[in-house]
């Protein structure tokens, strides 16, 4: 923005190329891109995965990641040449005046020591202060990230601490040298929507205190409407454009951008509600858990054929636990699961063959959910094969139909392994497998989330046509409010185990609310840059109110 | 805290359970083997009365689960019975000789152990280069040789010049010094039979590692490789470590027959070698249950100190 135009340049990237290596040749990642960012600025990086984003962020450090290499250009870090640097001089500088807060903070804290080591490492071995004084000051960053118990909290290790708490101890530690620069990757993505506000906030406000550079990789819109001045848009390791926030927002210029921006208006016509008919599947007063606790607390809701029920909540809301429990994998303590008005057998392994074809599955990690040693004949065969005792010729001729079905030529793929497919065409094979068994009823967990948002949208329409080609009912299950508005007939909200309040989606979309379906709903981003400043002071106006 | 200890009181009563098990085993393998014990110990000359008379005296026409019991409650109170050959207490017999060999494999894990964390550590940080290959091919070589083989390698060395002896002669006389200079070859011989898979582990484990992303977020806080290593991902590798480092130990004790007959050492295997051709089955039985008491108790000792070392597992949400 304008107040940061006349502030001294702190990081200039001039022509960066750099090389990934598969197999034995090296391919480019990033093609020659510029990026210059000033003191206490804070540039967004959007892009879809393999855009090149966090390849291009880490490149900021004078670091590649190992089967990478900058093959060409500059990086000038506050007049030192990182590229011809010696490698001792750049690890002085990491973490000291260049720090980095990755996308999983569970997965990037060491699992082998207390969260206040991890703090104090940085600096005391860059020499910038003793451990007294690094402990205390973390205390001080910690309450400065508004984490509960500042004083306790850092003695804890991380599997201790809750994700959104471990993502704001992470931005403390990188902010422990008091950096010039901070490049977020992904900081929430990983986060439930009414935790990331919080993380979000925290991350705004301290990078304001201090008066840091940032660069916010992100692929989500509008997050970095709220946190960067700037907007750069990347594809294929490519720069499409960059502009400041507001401008970019309203007027983009490259037609990749405004394809970016249209996603969100995506939403399936409205069906009419149904009133009568046995419902494909009911599930009555279940209560079910693992151990000693119950996960699920005597919930009920019903699907009817051709209808898609979106199941939303945060992490640990119960909603896989309910799918479980449907599939027969986890038999509930009380309640009952109908099928077509006819009670289902709780445990799977006394289900027929023909009960169990009747509900099929498709996963959030289509990645880990596909045997990466068979071919798509057999991924999409075998379930043929099993349920509907199709061979030969038969068999041949149902994979090709699938194929089609989702839209893969059925002759370029059906002999493909896992790993020779992108990750939507991975999702879509999820489909496919689901579909041989010709199934009444799918249970999508997430299929969406690990999914860029043009490649979401793709598989929400072929969800969408084979649902009324087929009669199907589906369950969706996700955290996610954009997709429940783009592909929900009805909406059961989630809470600790326990539904808060369901019926069809326009009317959950419509006030009044149950106050948690409300806190949801407020929390889901949008693209106005002004809207997390908006929401902070409204919810602070309502708790003063309230007090 | 209070989980560990009721985690070590279950663990010792598997492995009481485990050693109960082993002892039947023994003794009902012990009790498979062909031949008459008072023919043995008498000679061919023997009258059939003299045999009866003496197969009497030992018990030996009592039903075998009786001689179990009597066996057994005799062993649980340090009583193995007397040897057949030296007409001895197997226990003073065995006493002496255990204390030799727990020298012994203390003395080569002494060796082995730093030295196969180190290379580990090393070959782990510098993986792929020059030190990597060669520390894995000479480690590879010499677990590849049979262990009469390199002791015999190094006598020719280390021996025939008069640099070590090739026989050693303890007596309960000799100082700790000449203890250790005595049985350097035998303890060398050991190291090098056990260090590469204590050593290729160590290197796996930490390799296994490198790509968390923990590590990265270490050396993107600027941490030296070494660093990275030794405090970063160490900690993590600590559990299949120890579980190596304990499997070999149990071997330092109950697998050095080989190298205790080729140096004369006094140590159980060779007790135990004697043993079996004198047909002086109490004694193998008594050496039997050692070594078997052995394996569960390192085992026991890897299980506890992997779960010390894991915060997970130690501090509860």
């Amino acid at each position: 923005m304008s107040e940061t135009s006349a502030k001294p340049v702190l990081l200039t990237m001039r022509g960066i190329r750099i090389d990934g290596r598969s197999e034995d040749t090296w391919s480019p990642i990033i093609k020659g891109v510029d990026l210059t960012l000033r003191k206490g600025e804070v540039i967004g990086l959007i892009g879809e995965s393999g855009a090149g984003k966090s390849t291009l962020g880490l490149a900021a450090m004078g670091f590649t990641r190992d089967g990478c290499r900058i093959s060409g250009g500059t990086i000038d870090f506050d007049g030192i040449d990182l590229m011809k640097a010696p490698e001792a001089e750049r690890r002085a500088l990491r973490g000291k005046r260049i720090a980095y807060v990755a996308q999983s903070a569970a997965a990037s804290f060491n699992p082998a020591h207390r969260l206040i080591d991890q703090y104090c490492e940085a600096p005391v071995q860059h020499g910038v202060m003793s451990r007294e004084k690094a402990e205390a000051d973390a205390v001080e960053l910690y309450r400065r990230m508004r984490l509960p118990n500042p004083e306790e909290i850092g003695f804890r290790y991380p599997h201790q601490v809750s994700g959104g708490q471990l993502q704001r101890a992470m931005t403390a530690m990188a902010m422990s040298c008091r950096p010039d620069l901070i490049i977020f990757d992904e900081p929430t993505t990983a986060l439930d929507v009414t935790t990331q506000i919080e993380v979000l906030a925290a991350i705004r406000d301290i990078v304001a205190q201090f008066d840091t550079a940032a660069i916010y990789i992100t692929h989500d819109l509008a997050v970095v409407a709220q946190m960067a001045d700037r907007i750069k848009v990347l594809l294929r390791g490519d720069e499409v454009e960059e502009a400041d926030t507001r401008t970019m927002l309203r007027a983009p210029k490259e037609d990749y951008t405004k394809s970016l921006w249209a996603v969100r208006s995506y939403a399936r016509p409205v069906q009419p509600p149904v009133t009568t008919g046995v419902p494909v599947v009911s599930v009555q007063n279940v209560t079910a858990g693992y151990g000693a606790a119950d996960v699920l607390k005597n919930i009920g809701f019903d699907i009817h054929a051709r209808r898609t029920v979106a199941v939303v909540g945060e992490s640990g809301s119960g909603k896989s636990t309910a799918a479980r429990v449907i599939t027969g994998l986890l038999p509930p303590r009380q309640g009952r699961i109908l099928f077509d008005g006819q009670p289902l057998p709780a445990d799977y392994r006394q289900r027929s063959r023909d009960q169990l074809r009747q509900a099929q599955m498709i996963y959030q990690m289509a990645d880990t959910a596909l045997n990466p040693k068979l071919r798509l004949r057999e991924l999409i065969g075998r379930p043929a094969e099993m349920y509907l005792g199709l061979k030969g010729k038969a068999l041949t001729e149902r994979i090709r139909d699938l194929l089609r079905l989702i839209e893969l030529e059925p002759d370029r793929f059906i002999d493909r392994l896992p790993s020779e497919l992108s990750g939507g065409q991975k999702q879509r094979i999820g489909i496919a497998r689901a579909l041989a068994a010709e199934p009444r009823f799918i249970i999508c967990d997430e299929v969406t989330s690990a999914l860029d948002q043009l490649v979401a949208e793709g598989i929400l329409k072929l969800l969408d046509r084979i649902q009324s080609e087929f009669n199907l009912a589906y369950m969706f299950i996700t955290h996610d409010l954009a997709t429940v508005k783009a592909i929900a007939d009805e909406v059961v909200v989630m809470q600790n185990g326990r539904v808060v309040e369901q019926g069809p989606k326009e009317e959950m979309f419509q006030p009044p609310h149950d106050p948690y379906t409300e806190l949801l709903l407020s929390s889901v981003p949008e693209m106005d840059p002004d809207w997390l400043t908006r929401l902070l002071a409204e919810r602070a106006a309502k708790r003063e109110g309230q007090g | 805290m209070r989980d560990i200890w009721g985690m070590i009181g279950r663990r010792l009563l598997l492995g009481l359970l485990t050693l109960f098990v082993i002892s039947v085993v023994i003794f009902g393998a012990t009790e498979l083997l062909p031949g008459d014990l008072a023919r043995e110990l008498l000679g061919q000359s023997a009258t059939e009365e003299t045999l009866a008379a003496l197969r009497d005296q030992l018990g030996l026409n009592d039903p075998a689960p009786l001689r179990y019991w009597h066996w057994l409650t005799g062993a649980i109170q340090g009583d193995f019975g007397v040897s057949m050959a030296t007409k001895k207490p197997i226990a003073d017999l065995v006493g002496a000789r255990l204390g030799n060999t727990l020298f012994l494999a203390l003395y080569a894990a002494a060796l082995s152990v730093p030295l196969s964390l180190a290379l580990g550590v090393m070959a782990a940080l510098w993986r792929n280069s020059v030190f990597d290959r060669a520390s894995n091919a000479l480690a590879l070589t010499s677990i590849s040789f049979p262990e009469f083989f390199v002791a015999y390698i190094l006598v020719l060395w280390l021996a025939q010049s008069g640099l070590f002896p090739s026989m050693v002669r303890i007596t309960p006389a000799t100082t700790f010094g000449d203890r250790l200079y005595m049985a350097f070859l035998p303890a060398l011989t050991l190291t090098l039979v056990v260090t590469a898979h204590m050593m290729r582990m160590t290197r796996a484990a930490i390799i296994n590692l490198l790509a968390s992303p923990y590590i990265e977020m270490a050396r993107l806080k600027g941490m030296s490789p070494l660093r990275v290593v030794l405090r970063h991902a160490v900690p993590n590798a600590l559990a299949p470590i120890i579980n190596v480092v304990a499997l070999n130990l149990a071997y330092l004790i109950t697998g050095v027959v080989v190298v205790e007959v080729v140096f004369v050492y006094p140590g159980l295997g060779q007790l135990m070698v004697d043993a079996v051709t004198n047909r002086d089955i109490a004694v193998v039985q008594a050496i039997a249950l050692i070594f078997a008491a052995a394996y569960v108790l390192l085992n026991l000792i890897a299980d506890v100190l992997s779960t010390v070392t894991n915060p997970r597992l130690m501090h509860r949400r």
